[in-house]
């Protein structure tokens, strides 16, 4: 992966002829996003680099709105003649209508810099990246005789954004991505578990420099020694305290995705019409933040060329705003939040989470955990899901403990916690002044993946229905 | 699958022909278009209407592989993946078994994948369609609203060639049609959805689709959450569906040569009911994921993996097949031009019983009937068999349907559950997804809520 071109990935007159091709049927509002994206990956498994992948994924999406519909159509064809092809077909999506003529004038828009590449991986050679995963793999199999088999896993990505509308936004983005994740499979009497970590950020190979790919394989290895010894999660309703960094999935699924505006405009959303109401305990505060450099849900722009933002959701409890695209900011006649994503330039651009994160509290996290009678304490918790009309959510633990007379205990099977959003919130009671950002997230939405950040810190449920087999 | 898309076979075929000698070349081309339109509110929220195309190249040289892709056809690009993927076969491991498929005789079963008319379907009908649907739904209950109502279809055309004497081409197209539902009483909404797959436009069965939506959204309404205990769970077909989905990577031959199934040691054991028996069958037409080929161009073919509950075989593609000194089952799994051959199962069916749904619910005292399971990426965990999701549903109390049940989870392990399997539905349902549905009825699941 190299970056080849420094030119602009398509000539500004083009664009302003295919944004004016995009408009010829009367519609109101043309866009054009155009990427050019080059990757590496690298995987290893049973010891072995198995492959080392090179990809490259170029394209132009192009949107025509015309009152309430939006007309959309992709190509890989950036000449000038496959993207008028393609601005004529989504014009005609759109809308039948005027053959009016437009002009479209550009104006450049500034870019949030959370990009500072040091080192672009696509400068370092392929051999370093193998590399990590042969250090990953030696050190995860060092721990003990018990683990079984090792995955691990690099990957890096260089894409350059380009995004103009009939407005005059004119935006370009230089978007850099590099993760590292490790599995780990231990076997014992009770048969086999399962231990995983990874590390994503928005910056270079320099990743590495700071963070230890040995350090990760040894806790994904230890995580999954220790749950050879795991009981059996108990069955119903217990306080839960969740470790910094690791429960952000939390807030994702309990309130994240209820608060994004295209759910709430179409009545799908628990928390529509809760603005300025009390929707969560007092101690939450809850922040996306598009604009935190370097973590994984980091962007300069959004997907429809806005400067990212940082946008409080709810301030000590209380809800202060939801989250918006164009098309949702523009129905309801406000700004747009920078929050209009896509996982592609197939794909249309929707309202998406970027960082999302609860602010921190004032208790010490160990006088959280001495102050839980009975209950569980989740070290690490895995992906989650929701249901944003009726506000029921799910997420997984992957590893976690028991929590007996104040002292964390023994190691539990993983499975799911069960909650309600709105009551979740409610029921968050002690909250700890150790604030930590988690591991890289890919946050599902009507099939389209994108990355994001979440961050909390060590927090306690007072109850949560746990789904585990236990009495 | 033979020969039926020219262009694209002239292609693969030019990219094989430069291979050097001892480098082992296979060329994989797509191409496709898509539709999908979206109504809400009696308008057309969207309308997408797109085309892709790519190339991914594999190259093995002394046992190392190298891969790379591109998502355009066009000439310098494709040279540029070769010198890629022959530039990354050096950082590989030399792996003894790695290579590609070689022909293996057996012949491929004729289907029909493409239909003429969903071909010439005009865009004025996918609209009138869409906009019927959500009519339909709102016309069903007045605590009825639809989120979405969509049409989308699809049409593509792969190409594959490998130095080893693999040359396949073929070409399909298939739509469906879903209704996302809200129900709303007072304060509490809940949400259903309906679908309907089609070979052609002509067969969608809408009032289904939204009869559906409609039933699954309003029977919530005023669900409670159930106490926990255990019970025996009857799963919907579509629930049944991902049951079969997730069990798929514990037959798969190459996590059994990585250690990574539970089932390694248990061919020719008793691992399920003996009531059970499941084959993976991409030759039936009814299954949305029925293929004469498989990933590297191999026949696909009828394989039974689980007989009257005794593990018969995995499945396996050419790699596992030579770790596990076994042949490939044409099982060979590929997610498009981005990426390698994997090893999976692509269309299984568990051989139906007698029963309707409604009778077997009629022979549970005591239990809860699953609609929707949530989760399972994130409480289901293949390789240890911990099974936890959460779910939604009815209670069953003497063999009838009792109160709507929310936010609570079911936890067994897989392991168990094949062996709990109490009894079998013969309501078989052809669903968008790698495995066929039925209404199962499984024993001894925790439940927890309360």
């Amino acid at each position: 992966m190299a970056i080849r071109e420094e030119t602009p990935l398509v000539d500004a007159d083009v664009i302003a002829k295919v944004l004016a091709k995009g408009r010829a049927t009367g519609a109101e509002f043309s866009e054009i996003y155009i990427e050019d994206k080059r990757s590496t990956s690298a995987a290893l498994d049973d010891g072995k680099v198995e492959q080392v992948t090179s990809g490259r994924d170029r394209g132009a999406g192009i949107r025509v709105v015309a009152g309430e519909t939006t007309g959309f159509a992709h190509t890989s064809d950036l000449s000038e003649r496959g993207l008028l092809a393609a601005a004529e077909a989504a014009a005609a999506a759109a809308k039948q209508g005027d053959g009016g003529v437009h002009t479209i004038a550009l104006q450049q828009l500034l870019r949030h810099p959370v990009n500072n590449v040091r080192v672009n991986p696509g400068d370092v050679p392929k051999a370093s990246k193998v590399e990590l995963l042969n250090r990953a793999n030696a050190a995860a199999r060092s721990v003990d005789g018990a683990i079984v088999q090792v995955s691990a896993g690099y990957g890096d990505s260089f894409k350059r954004i380009l995004v103009a509308n009939s407005d005059g936004v004119f935006s370009a983005d230089d978007q850099v991505r590099t993760l590292f994740r490790v599995s780990v499979v231990a076997s014992g009497d009770g048969g086999m578990q399962t231990g995983y970590d990874s590390l994503g950020h928005t910056i270079g190979f320099e990743l590495f420099d700071d963070n230890d790919v040995e350090e990760m394989a040894l806790r994904a290895a230890k995580q999954a020694i220790v749950k050879l010894k795991a009981r059996p999660a108990p069955s119903g309703a217990l306080p839960v305290v969740i470790k910094q960094g690791s429960g952000g999935v939390l807030f994702h699924e309990a309130c994240g995705h209820g608060l994004e505006a295209d759910l709430v405009g179409k009545g799908a959303s628990v928390y529509r019409g809760k603005m300025g109401e009390l929707v969560a305990s007092p101690l939450v505060t809850l922040i996306d933040d598009g604009t935190m450099s370097g973590e994984w849900g980091a962007i300069g722009i959004d997907d429809e060329g806005h400067p990212s933002q940082r946008n409080v959701l709810i301030e000590n409890g209380i809800l202060t705003d939801y989250m918006w695209d164009f098309l949702r900011a523009r129905k309801e006649n406000r700004r747009q939040s920078g929050n209009g994503r896509r996982q592609s330039y197939a794909d249309l651009p929707m309202v998406r989470m970027t960082n999302t994160f609860v602010t921190n509290g004032t208790e010490d996290p160990d006088d959280i955990v001495r102050a839980t009678e009975h209950g569980v304490y989740v070290a690490k918790l895995g992906g989650g899901s929701v249901d944003t009309a009726s506000g029921d959510f799910v997420f997984g633990m992957v590893e976690a403990y028991l929590i007996e007379n104040g002292e964390i205990t023994e190691p539990l099977r993983e499975s799911n916690l069960i909650g309600n959003g709105p009551q979740v919130l409610k029921d968050i009671d002690l909250l700890g002044n150790d604030f930590a950002m988690g591991n890289p997230g890919t946050c599902g939405k009507d099939g389209q993946g994108v990355p994001v950040g979440d961050g909390q810190p060590t927090l306690r449920v007072k109850s949560m229905t746990i789904g585990g087999t236990a009495a | 699958m033979s020969t039926t898309v020219p262009d694209l076979q002239a292609m693969v075929d030019r990219v094989v022909a430069q291979a050097s000698k001892g480098e082992q070349i296979e060329a994989y081309v797509s191409r496709g278009g898509e539709t999908a339109v979206r109504v809400y509110e009696g308008e057309v929220e969207h309308f997408v209407s797109a085309q892709s195309e790519g190339i991914g190249i594999r190259v093995i040289k002394d046992g190392r592989t190298g891969f790379a892709y591109a998502g355009t056809l066009d000439a310098s690009a494709i040279a540029e993946v070769l010198a890629d993927a022959r530039d990354n076969v050096a950082f590989g491991t030399p792996d003894e078994y790695a290579g590609l498929a070689e022909p293996d005789g057996v012949p491929q079963i004729p289907q029909k994948f493409w239909d003429d008319d969903l071909a010439a379907y005009s865009t004025e009908g996918k609209i009138a369609l869409t906009k019927e649907l959500e009519t339909l739904t709102l016309g069903m209950d007045s605590r009825v609203r639809v989120e979405e109502s969509n049409y989308d279809d699809g049409w593509g055309e792969v190409a594959v060639a490998t130095t080893t004497g693999i040359r396949e081409s073929g070409r399909g197209n298939s739509c469906y049609v879903s209704v996302s539902t809200l129900a709303d009483d007072g304060d509490e909404t809940q949400t259903g959805y309906g679908f309907s797959v089609a070979d052609s436009p002509q067969e969608f069965k809408l009032s289904k689709a939204a009869r559906e939506a409609a039933d699954r959204a309003t029977r919530l309404l005023g669900a409670i959450k159930p106490p926990s205990k255990r019970t025996t769970v009857v799963l919907d077909p579509f629930v049944t569906s991902q049951f079969l989905s997730v069990l798929s990577s514990t037959l798969n031959g190459e996590n059994v040569a990585k250690g990574r199934s539970f089932f390694a040691d248990k061919l020719g054991e008793a691992v399920a009911d003996p009531r059970i028996t499941l084959v993976d069958d991409p030759t039936n037409p009814k299954a949305y994921t029925a293929t004469d080929i498989d990933g590297e161009g191999l026949a696909a073919r009828r394989n039974v993996l689980i007989e009257n509950g005794v593990l018969k075989i995995f499945v396996q593609s050419s790699y596992s097949a030579r770790r596990n000194n076994t042949k490939s089952t044409g099982n060979a799994t590929r997610g498009g031009f981005a990426g390698t051959p994997g090893v999976g199962c692509i269309a299984m069916q568990l051989q139906p019983g007698t029963l309707s749904q409604e009778e077997l619910i009629k022979g549970v005292d005591d239990g809860v009937w699953i609609q929707m399971v949530q989760g399972l990426h994130s409480g289901v965990n293949p390789i240890s068999g911990d099974f936890s999701t959460g779910a939604s549903g009815m209670l069953i109390r003497n063999g009838a349907i009792a109160e709507p049940v929310r936010e609570f989870t079911i936890a067994s392990t897989l392991q168990r559950m094949l062996l709990d399997i109490v009894a079998i539905g013969g309501d078989v349902d052809w669903l968008p997804s790698r495995a066929a549905g039925l209404t199962l009825v499984i024993r001894d699941v925790t439940m927890s809520g309360q």
